[in-house]
């Protein structure tokens, strides 16, 4: 068994960055898409953190940039999903229609 | 030996539960799979030493956002959506690029894998603790160092506040 290294969250992360993608890209139900979303801003945190917690110590205690950096990206994600949940009920009102390949009014 | 076996418990959470957020028909089952996924992501940050990170996951994500997604799925209508497919026609060009990506990702990790411990700080000398705790560190930095993006945070989360009240709003 070998210790748990910086290189190990790397992988996990990677590995939860491309499930979101997937999410985001293939699901048709709008509400998916945005937890799909959630999902990858949280593979970006656990890199910060993992790196935050890697870096050497600064006057005695962790180098916090990657948490504080965390902390701003949580910020938008909290913007983020409740700008999108009020469009999606908007639509919904709309169009009667969580299915993201039915909103085509854009579309020639 | 512990931190190791709790390192994977914990992936497991996490990917599992990203896994079964994409690909169960039902919303709300996305959504306590989810819930999964982000208690996993807190223990993780508990490993890193993390602690403040692990009080705002859990009490941010998992109790606000989380919530907040349960009470739209639960005031708009899914019934009709969970009936018909759930994934829509360009899947597949979807499951290439991003299996491109997963590539060249995986190939920048192999090969850039001795580079990371660099930074794990093995060969740095000992500092003795500061005995300061996490959120106090964290504090300090954030409203020092960080002050300015800290207000831009505020602005940001007041503008968001004003675009959902008005998008959700039946008329302006």
């Amino acid at each position: 068994m070998y210790p748990i290294s910086t290189v190990h969250y790397l992988v996990l992360s990677a590995a939860l960055l491309l499930i979101g993608t997937v999410g985001v890209l293939t699901r048709r139900n709008v509400v998916i898409i945005l937890m799909s979303i959630e999902l990858i801003l949280n593979a970006v945190n656990i890199n910060l953190v993992a790196f935050s917690h890697s870096l050497p110590l600064v006057e005695g205690h962790a180098n916090v940039g990657g948490q504080i950096f965390t902390i701003f990206v949580i910020t938008d994600a909290v913007a983020e999903a409740a700008v999108g949940l009020g469009i999606l009920i908007a639509l919904f009102r709309n169009k009667e229609t969580v299915l993201a390949d039915e909103i085509d009014l854009l579309k020639w | 030996m512990l931190n190791t076996f709790l390192f994977y418990a914990f992936a497991v959470l996490v990917l599992g539960g990203a896994i079964l957020t994409i690909t169960r028909r039902s919303a709300v089952h996305s959504a306590v799979s989810l819930v999964v996924s982000l208690l996993g992501v807190a223990g993780l940050y508990l490993m890193l030493e993390a602690e403040f990170l692990f009080a705002v996951q859990i009490v941010l994500y998992v109790g606000g956002i989380m919530v907040l997604f349960l009470f739209v799925i639960m005031l708009v209508n899914l019934d009709q959506a969970a009936k018909e497919r759930q994934f829509n026609r360009q899947w597949l060009v979807a499951l290439a690029a991003t299996a491109a990506v997963a590539v060249e990702v995986g190939f920048f990790l192999y090969k850039g894998k001795d580079a990371f411990h660099i930074a794990e700080g093995g060969g740095a000398p000992p500092i003795l603790p500061s005995g300061l705790g996490n959120t106090e560190v964290l504090a300090n930095s954030l409203f020092s160092e960080y002050l300015l993006p800290f207000e831009i945070a505020s602005l940001l989360l007041l503008v968001a506040v004003v675009g959902s009240v008005m998008m959700a709003k039946k008329r302006v």
